[in-house]
């Protein structure tokens, strides 16, 4: 198809599963009709779900790689934590 | 220690009955009938010292009941509380931790108080070590730097509550100053993320404290607060722990095993920005 703007070449590409026709010449863009509604709908969804913050900091260790606390050891240097 | 410090001490808390010797490291703590004699580092800022010791919260912070001084040592006397008993020590009592500094965090900041002394101590704690120390190592890659100017405990630990009265209170207010709040929850964060304190209990001394109003960190995100104070904390007791180790001619333990470990990874890992 041609662009409705400058009588360009428009290609379609397939972008998240909406296509688009983009204008080799302009770059303009053409949706066809729901497919902004789908965008849309894409960028709420990206902005409800942010990720969930990080349960430790990135250079902890020891609860999850199967080693770490072991209430049953802790007794031979729980008394590290009453003191400074 | 002069031999005769802990008969000095004993004469200054006005008590008869044999002393207990509850601390011998930097500092000397004896404990005589109902009171505790406390004598300072030699070398200790006494202006900072007494600012401190001025600083009234009843309900929150221990009052001293004097003053004294034993050659270049200053001593303080204190009230006892009730010991922490076998069950304190299977149960920590995370959730009254919690409670108490929240409660610290919300006073105003009293006037003529100096910083808080927890940076401090992270660089005592690994001016001890050699050079090639990963504890030392790690050091180098701290932020030391206060994100705030609140008041704070400054070396907050399970060991800094007491009960009196059957009511707990917060003692020690020789690192007490301004600063960011965050650092008294950190030497918790800091065993957590070395796998020393389990999830539960971290979420519950965390829980605790942001239920009772505790501002120093964000409750959606509390580690965008904590990642700095708790690296800082992660050094001093792994160093604090290497350092004993050596000085004693033992083996570290399974603590200091896990803390040292954890200094590797912050080396590796450069602060989020």
């Amino acid at each position: 198809m041609q662009c409705p703007k400058c009588r360009g070449n428009m290609r379609t590409f397939d972008r998240n599963g909406v296509h688009i026709e983009q204008c080799d010449n302009c770059r303009g863009i053409f949706l066809d009709y729901g497919e902004l509604e789908t965008l849309s709908r894409m960028e709420n969804q990206w902005n409800a779900a942010p990720p969930p913050p990080a349960p430790g900091p990135a250079w902890g260790g020891g609860h999850h790689g199967g080693h770490g606390y072991h209430h049953g050891h802790r007794k031979s240097w729980v008394n590290a934590l009453f003191s400074s | 220690m002069p031999p005769d410090l802990v008969s000095q001490l004993v004469r200054l808390s006005g008590r008869e009955g044999p002393p207990t010797v509850l601390k011998d490291t930097r500092v000397l703590v004896i404990r005589v009938g109902d009171v505790v004699v406390k004598a300072h580092p030699a070398g200790t800022d006494e202006a900072e010292l007494k600012a401190r010791l001025e600083v009234r919260l009843p309900g929150l912070l221990l009052e001293p009941l004097g003053t004294d001084r034993v050659g270049d040592r200053f001593v303080t006397i204190w009230p006892a509380g009730e010991p922490l008993t076998p069950d304190d020590l299977e149960t920590p009592p995370w959730e009254e931790g919690g409670r108490l500094l929240a409660r610290l965090h919300a006073q105003p900041l009293p006037a003529g108080l100096p910083p808080m002394g927890g940076p401090a101590r992270v660089t005592r704690a690994v001016a001890q070590l050699e050079p090639g120390d990963l504890p030392r190592k790690a050091y180098q890659t701290l932020d030391l730097r206060q994100r705030g100017s609140g008041l704070t405990h400054g070396d907050w630990h399970l060991g800094q509550l007491i009960r009196l009265d059957g009511a707990w209170l917060l003692i020690d207010p020789d690192d007490l100053g301004y600063g960011d709040p965050a650092w008294d929850l950190a030497r918790p964060a800091a065993w957590f993320a070395s796998g020393l304190v389990s999830p539960d209990e971290w979420n519950l001394f965390l829980g605790s404290y942001l239920a009772a109003g505790g501002t120093a960190v964000s409750p959606g995100d509390p580690w965008r607060e904590l990642d700095g104070p708790a690296r800082a904390l992660t050094v001093q007791l792994a160093a604090t722990a290497m350092a004993t180790a050596r000085r004693d001619n033992t083996a570290l333990d399974e603590a200091a095993e896990a803390l040292i470990s954890s200094c590797e990874r912050i080396l590796a890992t450069p602060p989020p920005s």
